[in-house]
């Protein structure tokens, strides 16, 4: 088994084929999406396969050091920020076959008048603590 | 002797009195702590073949005999000389002021409000650290660091100096509000150390917190929809509403409002007592509920209860006076701007309120609740 990170982004992802933002939906297609999302993560859990999925809320600053006994220096938020995280998924799969297939899946969540958002999810695979016996 | 499962619940009423009469006879609070903890496993292990007739002696014969042991251990460890003996002295055994003090002792006003909270729900609530650590979704390694440095903390704290009841009521309020994840409801747990603090103390703000508890959770039933989305009050079932607990909150409430020491956690509770005492939204007695939010403001002087009054001010005088009492407040504030859509919904200001909700959605603290900013700025949109 391996972990995969799926990665959302609510900027910085190629554009989706149906790309209509949350803010242009009907109820029902709000509800529909929401309801994907939870099915979808309700199935992994059954199956053995999901880890974890946490949403970030769409403001973060920029933190770093400012030297020894300052209080460190924040910035942002960004406005030209080309990459921002929206949340993300880990799956622990047999394959990475497999996470691409559930990528898949997670990325034809339903959007704009019913039909599939098809947007680009990133994933990623986590490097393990050490190598393996098997290995 | 009989036999059966354990209620747990029970077993763990039992917890503060055991820890306390330890530390009464001369044991030190973190060595105690953990010697109860053993002694509760070995009970839920062993009771069910053959319970006690006196659960709390054989607890507090079988916490001391491993307060004994760990003593021991620790005193080969370190070369000092033993200073307690194989069983336990006669003498008394903890009173309701002990009790108290492991109370007092677990949200001392050194501790930070989430290490009280895990002090409180292990020492007090004899809830073990993987259960503490899965209600607040941490690892159990870092809940278990997190008790055993406020452990620490309060080691030179005396048992006998009088503590501050008003830091035990925040951490309590702080359990209750966490609702429930994994298999602990700490809701629940919440009541019931509000229970067992309120048995032993005769305080007004402790019986406010237990009635405002109790009014809450009567609502849970109707709060969210079985796939987890959020129903605002004004669109509750009330046939779901716990009428037992809403009789037990309101006649608590009563009582201590009667002796006329109002502090902020009667007049939270009286504000949900008037909500539990409406048969229908529409019958919802706004007039009331703005008079106890200024005498909540008065209180307190919090920027978040004032937001809370100006959107019952929207429904006591109109969304417009709502929405000017809002308008003198600070709109960094967590909420303002979910309050200011529907105060602008009430007003009929469908499209400012729809373009609001969205931008409510965006700064919500929980998908819960985002989900539903998002559901009512799209319903919104729909109806322009």
């Amino acid at each position: 088994m391996a972990k995969y990170l799926f990665l959302k982004h609510y900027r910085g992802a190629p554009a989706s084929v149906n790309n209509v933002s949350m803010n242009q939906w009907t109820p029902d297609e709000v509800q529909a999406h929401i309801q994907y999302m939870n099915d979808f993560a309700k199935r992994l859990q059954e199956s053995g396969e999901y880890v974890d999925s946490q949403a970030l809320a769409p403001d973060g600053a920029w933190v770093r050091s400012d030297g020894e006994g300052k209080p460190p220096v924040t910035d942002g938020p960004f406005a030209e920020t080309k990459d921002l995280i929206a949340g993300w998924m880990i799956v622990d799969v047999d394959s990475y076959e497999r996470a691409v297939e559930l990528a898949g899946e997670l990325s034809a969540a339903p959007g704009a008048g019913g039909k599939p958002i098809h947007e680009w999810l990133e994933v990623r695979s986590f490097l393990t603590a050490g190598p393996k016996f098997t290995d | 002797m009989a036999t059966g499962a354990v209620d747990e619940a029970r077993l763990r009423d039992l917890i503060p009195g055991v820890l306390a009469t330890l530390v009464h006879r001369g044991a030190d609070f973190a060595t105690a702590e953990d010697a109860v903890q053993e002694a509760l496993i070995r009970a839920v292990e062993t009771w069910p073949k053959q319970r006690p007739d006196d659960p709390k002696g054989w607890l507090i014969t079988t916490a001391w005999r491993r307060f004994i042991d760990l003593t021991r251990s620790d005193t080969a460890r370190h070369n000092r000389e033993s200073r307690a003996a194989d069983e336990p002295p006669p003498g008394p055994t903890e009173s309701a002021d002990d009790t108290l003090q492991i109370y007092f002792l677990c949200a001392h006003p050194s501790l930070t409000p989430p290490s009280a909270v895990a002090l409180t729900l292990r020492a007090v609530g004899g809830l073990t650290t993987r259960q503490i650590a899965q209600a607040y979704l941490v690892p159990e390694s870092t809940m278990a660091q997190r008790i055993s440095r406020a452990k620490r903390a309060v080691s030179d704290v005396r048992f006998d100096q009088p503590g501050d009841l008003r830091t035990v009521l925040r951490t309590l309020y702080l359990v209750f509000n966490e609702g429930y994840s994994g298999d602990v409801d700490l809701a629940a747990e919440a009541i019931r150390l509000a229970r067992q603090l309120a048995a032993t103390t005769d305080d007004e703000e402790v019986a406010g917190l237990l009635a405002l508890f109790l009014l809450h959770h009567a609502r849970r039933p109707s709060r969210t929809r079985v796939d987890g989305s959020l129903v605002p009050l004004a669109e509750q079932d009330r046939g779901l509403w716990r009428r037992d607990l809403i009789a037990e909150g309101v006649g608590i409430l009563q009582a201590a409002l009667a002796r006329d020491r109002l502090g902020e956690y009667q007049a939270q509770a009286a504000i949900a007592a008037l909500h539990a005492d409406a048969q229908t939204a529409d019958e919802t007695d706004w007039v009331q509920i703005v008079e106890w939010y200024d005498e909540l403001v008065r209180l307190t002087d919090s920027p978040v209860v004032r937001l809370n009054r100006a959107v019952a001010v929207g429904e006591a005088d109109g969304a417009q006076a709502g929405l000017a009492a809002l308008a003198e407040l600070d709109p960094m504030l967590p909420r303002y701007t979910a309050s200011a859509a529907y105060l602008h919904e009430r007003a009929g200001e469908f499209s400012t309120a729809a373009v609001l909700y969205a931008q409510a959605a965006a700064k919500a603290q929980s998908v819960a609740e985002r989900n539903h900013l998002t559901l009512k700025a799209a319903t919104l949109r729909e109806h322009l």
